[in-house]
């Protein structure tokens, strides 16, 4: 699954874009995994306002997802 | 008389627009329209007391336009419009430039204020667009507002 990241996340995590094989099958799984890439990581998509799209739409956590999806993280919206 | 589907523009990129011609474009679009509206938002030179040299912004490519053009579809849902431009720059900005265009037809004035409000007030809180302010040798990512969620949410009552 090819995960994104933008914005302010995007920053602090130093990465724009990941390549996951053999994900889990839901969002929060997914969180998980990458929280567990290190301190920064754990820190950053812990935060209660982090977004989550699947396949360009916002989700919850509890979303199911499926190896050829694209999922993005990203803190709340600015733009207008 | 089943009215048709408004016609949706709807443009992300770095480019300026025109102003002129973009409201020409919904003038034309037919002569049963009666009322634009236009909104125009563009970079101040402060924010929350500190002074901003330009902006900084990012978006999801493919998700924004989506995103958008959902909006445009529950404008015309709700009120009866003959045509919605939608166009949001992103990259880097200038003071004084011009950042985001919402402009509306409709037989009369009220519906074309309204979904032009909602229309940005939806832009603000859902479409996926980030902001970097650039100050004097530093550069802030500019946080939610809860005014913006405000507004956004009026719109549920």
């Amino acid at each position: 699954m090819k995960i994104l990241f933008f914005g302010q996340l995007r920053e602090q995590l130093g990465v724009a874009e990941l390549l996951v094989n053999d994900g889990p099958d839901t969002v929060g799984g997914l969180r998980e995994i990458l929280a567990s890439r290190g301190d920064l990581w754990q820190q950053y998509l812990s935060s209660k306002d982090v977004l989550v799209a699947v396949n360009q739409t916002l989700c919850d956590f509890d979303t199911a997802i499926h190896e050829d999806d694209e999922i993005a993280f990203f803190p709340p919206v600015t733009g207008g | 008389m089943v009215e048709s589907a408004p016609l949706i523009n709807i443009i992300v990129q770095q480019a300026d627009f025109d102003h002129a011609q973009e409201y020409q474009r919904l003038k034309d679009h037919g002569s049963q329209y009666g009322a634009i509206v236009t909104f125009t938002g563009l970079v101040r030179d402060m924010n929350l007391g500190e002074s901003v040299s330009g902006l900084f912004l990012e978006h999801y490519p493919g998700m924004t336009e989506k995103v958008l053009n959902d909006l445009a579809k529950q404008a015309a849902q709700k009120w009866s419009l003959g045509a919605m431009t939608i166009i949001h720059r992103v990259g880097q900005l200038a003071i004084n430039q011009q950042i985001v265009f919402v402009g509306v037809s409709s037989k009369h004035r009220s519906e074309a204020f309204e979904a032009c409000q909602f229309l940005m007030d939806f832009l603000k809180t859902n479409a996926p667009f980030w902001k970097k302010e650039l100050r004097q040798g530093s550069e802030h990512w500019i946080q939610k507002k809860q005014s913006d969620e405000l507004a956004a949410q009026k719109w549920d009552t």
